[in-house]
């Protein structure tokens, strides 16, 4: 087992290698001074100086990028000109909304798409099972800022049930941040419930085919036993799987769902980093999600043992 | 003896080989979600060709007088010759005048064009990496390990770093979604080239001394044709929901061209009071997608049978 972990470990630095490539070229294939770049519009000669001798942009290409990587690896992402703050600082001020909203959307999505997944399994071509079907193609196909507006439109503006953008740190006041969280989770689950839907709902019909359901089935075990236990946990692989590569659609559902809903969450600092052509801050953000999405996806597939005793590292 | 009645055998299964290629396509355009979203999608293509002819006025001409009308309210429009022209707004206008219905139509043309070109573009570079990936052995490592790499930055995260290295515009936009789909389409071409190369058919062609690029294009290629379009169908209806999500957070296309990622771009603002200039563009967009996702359902389910059992 930490054979396997530390098999998997050494396999994403490769990943992450190009992931970090990437985001140091990004500055250099910008059109101008990377310097003057980073110092914005409004920056003094001497600013811009100071920065190339920061980033020793006069020397060659492979100094500069362990420069960077050197300032990157101790947690130096350099400084936002835009925002007046060092982009970890601004980072660190940023993570709590969009974090919080992962967190609901996942725990909203899954709790949902699970039990409707195995149901349809359960009941193949049922009025259920095509309901959830078609429901799965329109998820995929409504784009999220659409849903989001629809449910400011019913629930805050007409029923005036919700407040309507917004957030409120969860310290502050718990009720209000949870109030302010309910429609971006919704907004942001749907697409999510499509997709788990779905692949709970294929992995699950193909299970009850096996022998050990009916098995199962011929001892007498309750259906919701035979459902939870033999088919549900046989068919967790795939299901964890996709949850983890849904990750990057949560990632970028979320750039577009704190812009409808005004959370100053990361995904929104993201478009105001792009829209102010602030690269520190850009380099960064899509460094952190990018680590983000291969550590998760490096600890589901770690978690597989613990759901299919078969898989052996 | 026995040689030429293989022989024979050999080549009545090719014959109904290839009409069976042919009737696979036949079923594929009998499949009833391939007519259901084909329907839309053509109706959705005559709108986008036909929008000069259709009610519509100028998209981009402003008009202070006539700002932000609820939908269903007539305007008086004053023609450049000095005469006036009486005209129902069916979408109402936006905050600058704007007559939406004409925006919506012509903002199919955007979203047909950036689905269509991403779809071929990334099909068209995935096939040639994704060959060159599972027939050159050296090569496969390193191009694996980009690929691999590309892929850990979600999708929309790169087109927008792409958008902002790039600065906005409808070339730049198509790219920017073009660069994360090639990853996906590369795997794809791999795995088959990798599992075909195997098949004595392929090791036949080598035996009697096929050159290398006759042996990709003639021998390989054909079994990457039915899940390529498979898979191209459905990056055309994510690459119309990318870009209208770009457009709608304003590093998009150029708020002049009317998208209805646009559109709803501009109406955010004033959308408590002004719901259409979001509803009737997002109606459209979501409508088109559904037609794709539909489409590439039924594809899937009668070029693919394979994948149609994974998902």
């Amino acid at each position: 087992m930490l054979d396997f972990i530390a098999r998997r470990l050494i396999a994403i630095i490769p990943v992450l290698a190009v992931v970090a490539v990437f985001v140091f070229l990004m500055l250099r294939l910008t059109p101008g001074d990377p310097a003057a770049v980073i110092a914005g519009d409004n920056a003094t000669s001497d600013q811009i100086a100071d920065i190339r001798t920061k980033l020793g942009l006069d020397e060659p290409i492979w100094t500069q990028f362990a420069i960077w990587i050197g300032n990157v690896l101790q947690g130096n992402f350099g400084e936002s000109f835009f925002f007046k703050k060092t982009v970890a600082e601004l980072i660190a001020q940023r993570v709590e909304p969009t974090l919080a909203l992962a967190i609901c959307t996942l725990l909203f999505a899954v709790s949902v798409s699970v039990p409707i997944g195995v149901m349809a399994a359960y009941r193949q071509g049922s009025l259920l099972d095509r309901a959830v079907m078609g429901f799965s193609v329109l998820g995929f196909s409504v784009p999220g800022f659409v849903i989001g507006y629809c449910l400011i439109y019913v629930f805050a503006i007409e029923l005036g049930w919700l407040p309507v953008q917004g957030y409120v740190r969860i310290g502050v006041n718990f009720w209000q941040f949870l109030e302010r969280m309910v429609l971006p989770s919704l907004t942001l689950s749907v697409g999510f419930i499509a997709l788990i839907s779905r692949i709970t709902r294929a992995s699950v019909l193909e299970v009850l085919n096996e022998d050990y359901i009916r098995t199962a089935r011929a001892k007498g075990l309750s259906n919701r036993v035979v459902l939870m236990r033999h088919a549900l946990r046989n068919a967790a692989v795939p299901i964890l799987t996709v949850i983890g590569l849904g990750i990057a659609i949560l990632i970028g559902g979320a750039v577009v769902t704190e812009s409808v809903f005004g959370l100053p969450g990361l995904g929104r600092l993201t478009v105001e980093a792009v829209l102010s052509r602030d690269f520190p801050t850009i380099q960064t953000v899509i460094l952190l999600f990018s680590v983000v999405y291969v550590v998760i996806n490096l600890l589901i597939d770690i978690s597989y043992t613990l759901f299919d005793p078969r898989i052996r590292y | 003896m026995s040689a030429i009645t293989e022989e024979a055998v050999d080549s009545a299964s090719i014959a109904a080989a290839s009409t069976k290629r042919k009737s696979l396509w036949l079923v594929a355009i009998r499949n009833p979600n391939v007519i259901i979203g084909g329907v839309i999608l053509l109706t959705m293509l005559l709108i986008a060709i036909l929008a000069p002819f259709l009610g519509t006025v100028d998209p981009q001409r402003i008009d202070p007088a006539a700002r932000n009308k609820k939908p269903g309210t007539e305007i008086t429009y004053r023609l450049d010759d000095g005469t006036t022209m009486k005209r129902v707004a069916i979408m109402g206008t936006d905050s600058l005048g704007r007559d939406v219905y004409s925006r919506v139509l012509y903002g199919a043309r955007v979203s047909l064009a950036v689905g269509v070109a991403v779809s071929v573009i990334s099909v068209a570079i995935g096939m040639v990496i994704g060959l060159v990936s599972g027939y050159i052995r050296w090569a496969d490592g390193i191009i694996m390990r980009i690929m691999d790499g590309l892929m850990a930055i979600p999708g929309i995260l790169l087109a927008i770093a792409l958008v902002s290295i790039w600065r906005a515009g409808l070339i730049t936009v198509v790219f920017a979604i073009v660069v994360p789909d090639v990853p996906r389409v590369v795997r794809l071409v791999r795995s088959i080239v990798l599992t075909v190369r195997e098949e004595p058919y392929v090791e036949g062609a080598i035996s009697v001394g096929t050159p290398t690029w006759i042996l990709m294009f003639r021998h390989i290629l054909p079994n990457t044709v039915a899940p390529l379009i498979v898979q191209g169908t459905f990056l055309a209806a994510a690459a119309i929901l990318t870009e209208a999500a770009l457009s709608f957070l304003g590093i998009g296309i150029p708020p002049e061209i009317p998208s209805w990622g646009n559109i709803m771009a501009e109406g955010r603002t004033l959308f408590r009071v002004f719901p259409h200039n979001i509803l009737y563009p997002g109606i459209f967009l979501a409508l088109t997608v559904l037609a794709i996702n539909i489409m590439g359902d039924g594809l899937r389910d009668t070029l693919d049978p394979k994948m149609s059992k994974k998902v």
